[in-house]
């Protein structure tokens, strides 16, 4: 069975780019592009991997992971933040609610990706 | 021969003359030329003679006949005041100066606490006490004419040759007419009378040289020189006169005292006085003039008595000497030089009476029931003229009453000396006002009243003969038949001579109730600051201080709370207790509820102690001077002034700080500003290089992709990079247009055909359609303005409609008008609009709507709402429309001048 990963996105070129990139590693890609909805969706479809933008629509990124985090049946599902901001005090912010991996944009295929292996890849060891 | 007609032409032309001289001398004041002559010590000195009357031109040579050098007194009193001037009249010039003191009873009534009764009852007295004196003058100048017309007709002296009743009212209107022109022709109430004094040195000037005149001619004339003169002396009864030392102190001290407290004397030594030094020159020259006037009286009555038949009055011997030797041109001389001394002393006399009158009777009924009409000024002149005019009238009937009554038969020295008698009634009051601060109202009023009524009924009464006024039963037993108030000897005291009698009793009595009821009262407040500036007035006023004389009190108590609360507090407090003493206007009157008022006030200034020893100092009379109280007020309205500054310095200093933490706060909303604004421009690019460095790697890096993935992925990076390049242009626009860098391009054009480019442009690169609704017609508007950048507010609207607008059928209804000279156009989709919420934001920079979507940067409103601020004009969101509108207003014309560029501090 395929590795799923939601990811919420309200850019549908970025959005594009990364379903592309992770489809050619096998994931399953559901995208979103409203933020008010994600953890509604995510609750339900419990990936193994949740990637977030920050600056979204309806529910910021903060928000939604300080409220996966909240809930201990999220407690450790590896999320990837991505932000255009580029701002440290973003970083803080995103790693005091729990972030898994922060990272900023525009970053290389490369590097995105061997983040989502990171990520996977200790989920599955802790599995 | 001299006859009356031509006496009397003389006269008129006399009195013209001499109010030409008057006329003369008072416009060369009004214009200020000629002071030398008006404001000289000479005219002083010369003014001062009015103390020269009739009874001293005619009466005095009576006198010396009757009685021999007792004549002397009546010169030696006003000289030994004059020549001691330095003691008295320095005192009362300078209190009159400084104090603005119009007349005799305004002195008395200032010094004790403003009393409105002394005044009227010094006024009374003094109206009283100087009508036989005037009754005198009309004797005087009636006896002068019958000898004249006695002389025409042949008749024996001694005969009536004229009807003097007759004579006498007609001298009397003259007089009344002649003093209402002179005194009260102008209207300035309370400047001094240099026409009057002018006049009364010219007069000064003839009656002395008559007198001198007929004097040479009797000594070197008739007597045939100085020792011929002295020899008939010698020989006749004038040089064996006994002198009786009793008679000559007491009619010596009247004398001194009449001149003093007579009012016309009062008037023309203290009110009149332009330079205290030239009391200095008249206290010399004043007595020479007194001894001139005397020098040529004994000879006269001499060779009078001895020329002249038993039986003719000696009281005209100066008259009757030449006309009986059949010098008709001296004798007219000597007759104009006692009409002068006649008329002269009328007049002041009556104006100086008159103005008492009218100040301190008529004028406070007149206010007391006329309060309405006091504001109009030109109505008040026209009072104050009116009663002064009536009070002449009044005076000098009185005078011809007394005159009638008296029978007019009288000696003139004897009619002289009781007016002396009345006025120095004053004299206590007078100088216990001016030497001790412990003499009070009451004391004055108790005095003078005592006084008074003594000298009416030992004097007064007395003269009009027994059977007259008095009975002869009182004369002889007694008031109600008490032996002891007989009118000649009180208290049972025989064998003084009348007039010494009456002197001393009514000026000894006067004095001693006077110091007793002083001792015995309490001073008021006002009184005891009054007596205290009076008595102390060299070490308290400079000689021109500004202060009338009838508000002296509440004034000072005024410049008191002044220096302490300030000036428009003080007049603030003294207003509303003026409204409060139901007064109209002026300052309060000095009661101890106002006092006490005054005190409280103060004591928030200067603190409680401070205020109490202020106040009580006016009240109980402590041993501090006005003068320590005043450096008091000083001294505290300096600590305030300090204290205010610092108040002030230290309300600078918040100001300051406030300001300071103004400057901080946005400041530091600026930093906030400055923050978020490149945080948004991060976003804005890393977002579109984001895709741009994603698709390029794939492209790069991916092996398989199919052509139709490759071109899609590489048009993604071009439209991204084209984003990237608008995102670019607009940030800079907007950089230009918000420092006002921006140089506007004014072109002509029609808005419709501005509005058909817009539409489409933006059409051109829509996404979707949106229908516009235009009314072309109402677009019909010439355009005087930079058309490119109003056409790119119009697209970015349209465009944002097209995006943004969530309506199924996207509609855009354009709307233009021109209202004065203003052009409006609104554009209304028929989407769901804005929420109040974010009305505010739309023009920010970066704002996007939420909910919304779309790839905008949130440039386009802001820089529409710089264009429209470079083109004069406001662009606003329309929040009573469906759907989300704008309205443009600008002017149709752009005004050629340069917007300024926006500052971001406003303030610093």
């Amino acid at each position: 069975m395929s590795k799923h990963v939601v990811l919420v996105e309200d850019e549908t070129n970025i959005a594009e780019a990364i379903r592309f990139l992770l489809g050619r590693e096998g994931w399953r890609v559901q995208t979103l592009a409203n933020g008010a909805t994600a953890v509604e969706v995510i609750r339900k479809a419990v990936p193994d991997l949740v990637m977030l933008d920050v600056m979204l629509p309806g529910k910021s990124g903060f928000e939604i992971l300080k409220e996966l985090r909240a809930d201990t049946a999220f407690a450790d599902l590896p999320i990837l933040m991505l932000t255009a901001r580029g701002q440290s005090r973003d970083r803080d912010i995103a790693q005091d609610a729990g972030v898994s991996r922060f990272m900023t944009k525009p970053f290389s295929n490369e590097e995105m990706l061997s983040a989502v292996r990171d990520l996977t890849a200790s989920g599955t060891a802790d599995a | 021969m001299v006859s009356l007609n031509q006496l009397i032409a003389v006269c008129l032309l006399y009195v013209i003359g001499l109010f030409a001289v008057a006329f003369a001398a008072e416009r060369a004041a009004v214009r200020g030329h000629g002071n030398w002559l008006l404001r000289s010590p000479l005219v002083y000195t010369l003014s001062l003679s009015i103390y020269c009357t009739a009874w001293t031109f005619y009466g005095a040579v009576g006198y010396a006949a009757r009685s021999g050098l007792e004549f002397v007194t009546i010169y030696l009193g006003p000289s030994i005041v004059m020549i001691g001037w330095w003691w008295i009249l320095r005192r009362l010039v300078r209190i009159g100066r400084s104090h603005r003191v119009t007349s005799v009873a305004d002195l008395i009534s200032s010094r004790y606490g403003k009393s409105n009764l002394l005044a009227i009852l010094v006024t009374t007295m003094a109206v009283i006490g100087v009508t036989p004196y005037i009754a005198l003058q009309l004797q005087s100048v009636t006896l002068s004419l019958s000898i004249f017309a006695s002389a025409e007709n042949g008749v024996v002296p001694g005969a009536d040759p004229i009807n003097s009743a007759q004579a006498a009212f007609w001298v009397a209107v003259g007089l009344t007419l002649f003093t209402v022109l002179f005194g009260t022709r102008n209207l300035n109430v309370n400047e001094r009378h240099h026409g009057v004094v002018i006049a009364i040195a010219v007069e000064a000037v003839v009656k002395l040289l008559a007198l001198l005149a007929v004097g040479i001619f009797v000594v070197w004339g008739l007597a045939g020189g100085i020792d011929e003169a002295l020899a008939q002396i010698d020989r006749s009864a004038l040089g064996h006169w006994q002198v009786e030392g009793g008679r000559w102190v007491a009619l010596t001290l009247l004398a001194a005292a009449a001149f003093i407290c007579l009012p016309r004397m009062f008037q023309v030594l203290v009110v009149e006085n332009d330079d205290e030094r030239h009391l200095q020159i008249a206290s010399w020259a004043f007595p020479l003039y007194l001894m001139l006037m005397s020098l040529f009286v004994v000879p006269i009555a001499v060779v009078g008595l001895d020329l002249l038949p038993e039986g003719s009055n000696p009281d005209l011997f100066v008259l009757s000497l030449p006309l009986s030797q059949g010098q008709s041109n001296l004798a007219m001389f000597a007759f104009l030089g006692g009409f002068s001394s006649a008329t002269s002393m009328v007049i002041v006399a009556t104006l100086a009476l008159s103005t008492m009158v009218s100040n301190h009777i008529v004028m406070p009924i007149w206010l007391a029931y006329g309060q309405n009409t006091v504001q109009q000024s030109g109505d008040v002149r026209h009072v104050v003229i009116l009663s002064r005019r009536l009070s002449i009238l009044l005076i000098i009937s009185l005078g011809y009453f007394y005159y009638r009554l008296s029978g007019g038969g009288g000696a003139l020295a004897a009619i002289g000396t009781i007016s002396f008698g009345g006025v120095a009634q004053f004299l206590p009051a007078l100088l216990g006002g001016i030497f001790w601060r412990g003499a009070t109202r009451i004391g004055a009023v108790t005095g003078l009243c005592v006084g008074f009524a003594l000298w009416i009924f030992t004097m007064l009464l007395p003269s009009f003969g027994p059977g007259a006024a008095l009975s002869a039963a009182t004369f002889e037993q007694g008031l109600f038949g008490i032996a002891w108030l007989r009118p000649e000897a009180l208290f049972g005291v025989r064998g003084l001579d009348p007039t010494v009698h009456a002197v001393i009793w009514s000026l000894s009595l006067n004095t001693l109730s006077f110091i007793l009821a002083s001792l015995f009262s309490f001073p008021s407040p006002v009184e005891r600051l009054q007596g205290a500036q009076f008595v102390n007035i060299f070490d308290h006023s400079s000689p021109a201080r500004g202060w009338t004389a009838s508000v002296a009190a509440s004034e000072d108590l005024m410049i008191m709370a002044q220096r302490i609360l300030g000036a428009p507090e003080a007049q603030a407090f003294f207003r509303a207790q003026a409204r409060l003493q139901e007064k109209s206007e002026g300052l309060p009157e000095p009661t101890p509820r106002f006092v006490q008022a005054l005190e409280r006030e103060l004591a928030a200034s200067v603190g409680a102690a401070t205020a109490h020893a202020m106040v009580a100092q006016l009240v109980g009379g402590a041993s501090v001077s006005v003068q320590d109280l005043l450096a008091v007020a000083d001294e505290s309205a300096q600590m305030l002034e300090y204290s205010s500054q610092l108040e002030i310095k230290s309300r600078a200093l918040t100001d300051t700080a406030a300001k300071l933490r103004r400057a901080n706060e946005k400041l530091t909303h600026l930093s906030h500003q400055k923050d978020s604004f490149l945080s948004q421009i991060s976003h804005e690019l890393r977002t579109p290089m984001t895709s741009i460095r994603s698709f390029s790697e794939i492209l790069r890096d991916a092996k398989g992709l199919n052509p139709e993935e490759k071109t899609r992925y590489a048009s993604i990076i071009h439209s991204e990079t084209i984003r990237l390049t608008r995102l670019l242009d607009d940030l800079l626009d907007l950089s230009v247009l918000e420092n006002g860098e921006v140089t506007l391009n004014r072109q002509s054009g029609t808005l419709q055909e501005l509005l058909d480019r817009a539409i489409t442009t933006a059409g051109a690169a829509a996404t979707r359609s949106v229908v516009i609704d235009r009314d072309r017609n109402s677009e019909n508007i010439q355009l005087e303005t930079d058309l490119d950048r109003l056409g790119q507010v119009f697209i970015n609207l349209i465009t944002n409609a097209q995006k943004y607008c969530g309506a199924d059928q996207p509609e855009l209804k354009i709307r233009a008008r021109l209202i004065d000279g203003c052009v409006e156009v609104d554009m209304i989709d028929n989407g769901t609009g804005i929420e109040p919420a974010s009305r505010d934001l739309i023009f920010e920079k970066f704002s996007r709507v939420p909910g919304q979507g779309g790839e905008g940067a949130g440039l386009g409103l802001a820089i529409c709402r710089e264009i429209i601020t470079r083109l004069q004009g406001t662009i606003n969101y329309m929040p009573d429309v469906p759907g989300t509108g704008f309205r443009i207003r600008l002017p149709q014309t752009h005004s050629v001048q340069e917007t300024k560029p926006k500052i971001l501090m406003d303030q610093a």
